[in-house]
């Protein structure tokens, strides 16, 4: 329903405290790509945390900063893969369950809000892909990050659960992000088990637990010497970024492993200044990223 | 050493009760294969995570045991069990379903009690503080709403009414 290349940019709860970097990267990304988003101020939690409690609450939730963007006539794109399930599965849902739109409006009435269906969510980087495409990116990449490899961390919502996500790639397979990493020249590293989960979502149920998870891919990246993780999401990087030094210190082990989110690089590869692409706020230091690919 | 387990009427009704919970309709599709249990992400870590054995213990109406128990809340949500099942028993939102039931019955991890709250509080898990928004304007990042009372409208109305 958006005009061209207009979106409502939906942040969710983490990134605008916590990964304020990612938010300062899509941005600058985006507006170099001719991408308008739309700022609205009052979005509110998508409601995935709410999931595992009443799934009910959590439909409304989402509908709410859905009914939000329809308002503001756009479409949503997300940067928290967590947010893009949600409100993908939610905004599905509503599309096409007539009766299960009407209990939701009954329920957003109380708000003043009403959800009419017509919103269609999206991921950035899947914006990225079909919307401006390889070869409109190649077309703006000044610095290409020659030498540079990057692990790749898809994560799990961005493709599952497969029905909602219209196959716009491979779940078992994918190719999108690993197509935008080649198109800045950099090398996307092939490893094992590399669609396997962070764990995020156990750091508050068993913090332990959820740091082992995380662990095992840190052991096996920095085996394979990449110089950074590529991510796509948020909480991710709550995992393997924020938490990185309480791996080391818990298992006696050593990664200095930067880890970086998909804008980033791209930004870096279209000449952006470093700093505007927030990587003073990487918690690991980038330093051996930047020195590699010629920038200081 | 375990107790037989009891088969009769109470059996179906947890079974039941699964089944008509948004998300627990394709229960019986299970023919225990084992393909969740060996994809799974976090029983790989620890083993008390079993997606096939809590599957055959709703089956056998463990209600008891299922719900009190803290493997239920294990689940990362990944999807993967759900994506590879052959008989689209779509685990994920069985597991979801179950943590649904046990909220209904007064269990929750205190973790997300607390996010309950905060979100009920401020419409976000984090709350968007002047510091927050000050450090946001040096980065060129446009301003945040920091208090939405709509999601404790919400939220009181629905079934989380009384976690606070």
């Amino acid at each position: 329903m958006s005009r061209m290349n207009q979106y409502s940019l939906f942040l969710g709860c983490t990134i605008p405290v916590r990964a304020q970097n990612y938010e300062a990267s899509t941005r600058k990304v985006a507006a170099a790509l001719g991408i308008n988003f739309i700022h609205i101020p009052n979005f509110t939690c998508c409601g995935y945390p709410i999931s595992s409690l009443d799934e009910e609450t959590a439909e409304v939730m989402a509908a709410r900063n859905l009914a939000l963007a329809e308002k503001a006539g756009t479409d949503i794109c997300t940067i928290c893969t967590a947010c893009t399930g949600v409100l993908t599965e939610t905004a599905q849902a509503l599309a096409t369950d007539e009766a299960k739109r009407q209990h939701v409006n009954e329920r957003l009435k109380d708000i003043g809000l009403t959800y009419n269906g017509g919103v269609k969510v999206k991921h950035f980087a899947r914006i990225l892909y079909e919307e401006v495409g390889l070869e409109r990116i190649g077309a703006k990449i000044t610095h290409p990050l020659t030498g540079l490899r990057i692990a790749l961390h898809y994560g799990c919502h961005y493709l599952k659960p497969h029905e909602i996500y219209d196959g716009f790639d491979s779940p078992e397979n994918p190719h999108t992000l690993d197509e935008l990493i080649a198109v800045t020249g950099a090398e996307s590293v092939s490893y094992m088990n590399r669609m396997r989960c962070c764990g995020g979502a156990l750091l508050a149920v068993d913090e332990n637990l959820a740091l082992k998870i995380s662990k095992e891919k840190l052991d096996q990246l920095k085996e394979l010497g990449v110089d950074a993780i590529g991510l796509i999401c948020p909480f991710c990087s709550v995992m393997y970024e924020s938490n990185q030094k309480k791996i080391e210190t818990t298992f006696e082990t050593m990664y200095n492993l930067p880890v970086l989110f998909l804008p980033q690089i791209l930004g870096l590869a279209m000449g952006m200044d470093a700093k505007d692409l927030g990587f003073n706020m990487n918690r690991v230091r980038a330093n051996a990223v930047l020195e590699k690919i010629g920038i200081n | 050493m375990a107790d037989p387990i009891r088969i009769d009427k109470n059996t179906l009704r947890f079974c039941d009760e699964v089944l008509k919970t948004p998300g627990g309709e394709n229960l019986l599709r299970c023919f225990a294969c084992g393909t969740c249990t060996a994809s799974c992400p976090v029983r790989e870590t620890d083993e008390r995570y079993n997606p096939r054995r809590i599957i055959r213990m709703v089956l056998l109406g463990m209600k008891h045991e299922v719900l009190r128990s803290d493997f239920i809340w294990l689940c990362s949500t990944c999807y993967t069990c759900s994506e590879r099942c052959p008989q689209g028993v779509h685990l994920t939102s069985i597991m979801r379903a179950l943590k649904n039931i046990a909220v209904r019955e007064g269990i929750i991890p205190p973790s997300f009690r607390m996010q309950t709250k905060a979100i009920r509080e401020t419409g976000k898990l984090y709350e968007i503080e002047d510091f927050d928004n000050k450090k946001r304007a040096r980065m060129g990042l446009p301003e945040l709403e920091k208090k939405c009372p709509d999601l404790e409208a919400l939220i009181s109305q629905g079934n989380l009414k009384d976690i606070k």
